[in-house]
């Protein structure tokens, strides 16, 4: 255990489930680093994950935690956010429970720019349920549900959500762990819907199918792709990694308070 | 002092919900329980509460667990399709012990089915819809003034044993407008909060009976929330002693209270010779129809579960050979029920599945027919 940042941890649950030379626990841990940067108090953090490997994230950490169903994280932690506005809220997720079941419920948290840091951790795979493909497995690589390649094609998560309306989006890799902690903060202090996109290696459910030999090398498969925005233009499984956009737009609670303090302004009686 | 209103079904569940303390809705736009949503969308904000229009039916479901979480008081209505849909989250609801309430009004089915017309189809799914065994309460209004009250009824006995509750309203009752008188005060149950400090608060321990007080997030008792089966802190298990331990706390929680829960209505019943069992607007169908019945001679009588479930099964034991019929705008679902308290040979299913409601005259007819048997 990291001493700067274990009393942000529930010691008694560890040993975590994860995988040796699993992704999620350095994604953890850049997450747990930006909640101390920024120092949150404890107590008015909230952890919403849905389900998969990276969602059991929440019940590792020491704060109001909620692991909820398959791909609904988002819609749980809006009911928490709208009736509480002043509470922390950041919101777990993987590529197949974010990208796919959960699709639609992200597309609308965009949209209404509703006060959330999202974390997707995207490993390509459903590492959970043993490897099958998800909608962020590249062209081409191997899955159990696409065992002559995945016939179909991926797409930028961090792009949808910007034309869906959010107004942050970065993205960051297991490798890029500094960056990540970054861009995390970065995204708690946008005043609306931010979403982090962590690329993360999955060793034993995609790496030993796709020609990884050793976790390291999916690191240094991380480090080689993941190009800084701006430094140059990207090809094949290439990756923008940084800050992707940031826009201004009204957030979705302060909107919804507006409305309350108009009406009762309104109100002939008060 | 109390005041009277013509209101309509939809609209004295939205009053009533209001009146318990409600102040979060999220829904999804359906038919025929959208008046719901939009008088709670008018009233909500003013209230200094929160009116959200989701996605669909399942994120409707799952903020109105999320803001029950942070400690507001939540509900949701829908009907046909989209109380299908709600089903994922009811059971994490059941499951984590997460108070809220659903309002279903039912239209037709399966399916699409018949979408504005009334039908009580929704009875088995509303007990069984979601996997797994699991608690749950349902209640079911005959008339636009029981709606108002059922509603405070379903948060009270939400907050009280931290389950899920089930308005089950019949289309017709929801679209109904009849007076409501509308009482001044109305008593409020709210959920037990812990007493211990957080060092010492297990979030589902049974140290305090069958119902574990419930600590809102952001209220010093930082703990954690998850569908998976979990021990009294909370954390996920697979232990076999830990896992039984759990699902026998949840599944039983009610058993105590029952008596508190099962809320009935017998009329006419001392005397009775044929007994009719029936519930939402059924019920006023078949009350007219005892009336029918004793005029001329056959003495009936009608037993009105209120609460379908947990079935009123201590409140409900008949006489020996007493026959029992039970009307329903389904294939015949509660009738089972009665099946397995009565006994098949005692029971008579009347069922009507065309989108038409049970009229008094059939089942005076059927009462009738019965009689002319026994």
């Amino acid at each position: 255990m990291f001493s700067d940042i274990a009393q942000y941890f529930r010691t008694e649950s560890l040993p975590h489930i994860w995988c040796p030379g699993c992704g999620n626990g350095t994604v953890t841990a850049a997450l747990v680093r930006a909640i101390k940067n920024l120092q949150l108090e404890q107590n008015n953090v909230v952890i919403v994950s849905g389900i998969g490997c990276s969602s059991r994230m929440s019940g590792y950490l020491d704060f109001n935690t909620q692991h909820t169903t398959h791909g609904r994280a988002l819609a749980f932690a809006t009911g928490i956010k709208l009736a509480k506005p002043e509470l922390d809220v950041f919101v777990v997720m993987g590529d197949g429970d974010c990208a796919a079941i959960g699709g639609n419920h992200l597309i609308h948290a965009a949209r209404r720019n509703i006060d959330l840091t999202a974390l997707v951790i995207n490993n390509g795979i459903y590492g959970m349920t043993g490897g099958q493909s998800s909608p962020l497995t590249p062209h081409d690589r191997r899955a159990t549900t696409m065992p002559f390649g995945n016939l179909e094609r991926s797409f930028d998560l961090v792009e949808l959500a910007k034309a869906a309306g959010a107004t942050y989006g970065a993205r960051a890799t297991a490798y890029h762990n500094q960056l990540l902690t970054k861009l995390l903060i970065d995204a708690y202090n946008n005043h609306g819907f931010s979403l982090v996109e962590a690329v993360a290696q999955c060793p034993v459910s995609y790496g030993r199918r796709n020609q990884f030999q050793t976790p390291a090398a999916m690191v240094m498969w991380q480090k080689e792709h993941g190009i800084k925005v701006g430094q140059h233009s990207i090809s094949g499984e290439d990756f923008y990694i940084g800050e992707i956009f940031r826009a201004e737009a009204a957030e979705f609670c302060a909107e919804y308070d507006r409305l309350r303090q108009r009406l009762q302004e309104d109100m002939p009686n008060g | 002092m109390s005041e009277a209103r013509l209101m309509q079904g939809n609209e004295a569940c939205a009053a009533g919900a209001i009146a318990a303390g409600a102040r979060f809705f999220a829904g999804y736009p359906i038919t025929p329980s959208s008046e719901i949503a939009e008088f709670m969308a008018e009233q909500l904000p003013r209230l200094g509460g929160t009116f959200i229009q989701m996605e669909d039916e399942i994120a409707s479901m799952a903020a109105v667990i999320g803001a029950s979480l942070a400690g507001v008081k939540s509900l949701t209505a829908t009907s046909g399709p989209g109380f299908s849909l709600k089903q994922e989250n009811l059971g994490y609801a059941a499951a984590t012990e997460v108070p809220c309430v659903i309002i279903n009004v039912q239209r037709g089915g399966p399916s699409t089915g018949l979408p504005t017309s009334p039908a009580q189809g929704d009875v088995m799914q509303a007990r069984w819809g979601t996997h797994g065994d699991h608690p749950i309460i349902v209640l079911s209004p005959a008339t636009v003034q029981e709606s108002y009250e059922l509603v405070i009824t379903a948060f009270n006995l939400a907050e009280e044993f931290r389950v899920p509750v089930i308005l089950l309203l019949d289309e017709v009752v929801g679209h109904l407008r009849e007076r409501v008188n509308l009482p001044a005060t109305v008593q409020i149950v709210n959920r037990k909060k812990p007493e211990v400090p957080p060092e010492r608060f297990s979030p589902y321990g049974d140290d305090h009976g069958m119902i574990p007080p419930m600590a809102n997030f952001g209220a010093g008792y930082r703990h954690h929330v998850t569908g998976l089966v979990h021990d009294v802190n909370g954390m996920p298990t697979v232990n076999p002693a830990l896992v039984t331990k759990f699902l026998l706390r949840l599944n039983h929680k009610l058993d105590p209270y029952l008596a508190k829960i099962s809320l009935y209505e017998q009329i006419l019943l001392e005397d009775a010779e044929v007994i009719v069992l029936a519930y939402g607007c059924t019920a006023r169908a078949a009350l007219e129809a005892v009336y029918l019945a004793r005029s001329s001679g056959i003495k009936a009588g009608l037993f009105r579960p209120i609460t379908l479930w947990p079935f009123p099964e201590a409140a409900f034991v008949p006489r020996q050979n007493i026959p029992i019929i039970v009307p329903e705008m389904n294939c015949g679902q509660l009738v089972g029920e009665v099946v397995k308290i009565a006994g098949r040979h005692n029971v008579y299913s009347l069922s009507r599945i065309d989108g038409e409601l049970i009229t008094p005259t059939q089942i005076s007819a059927k009462i009738s027919e019965v009689i002319s048997r026994v």
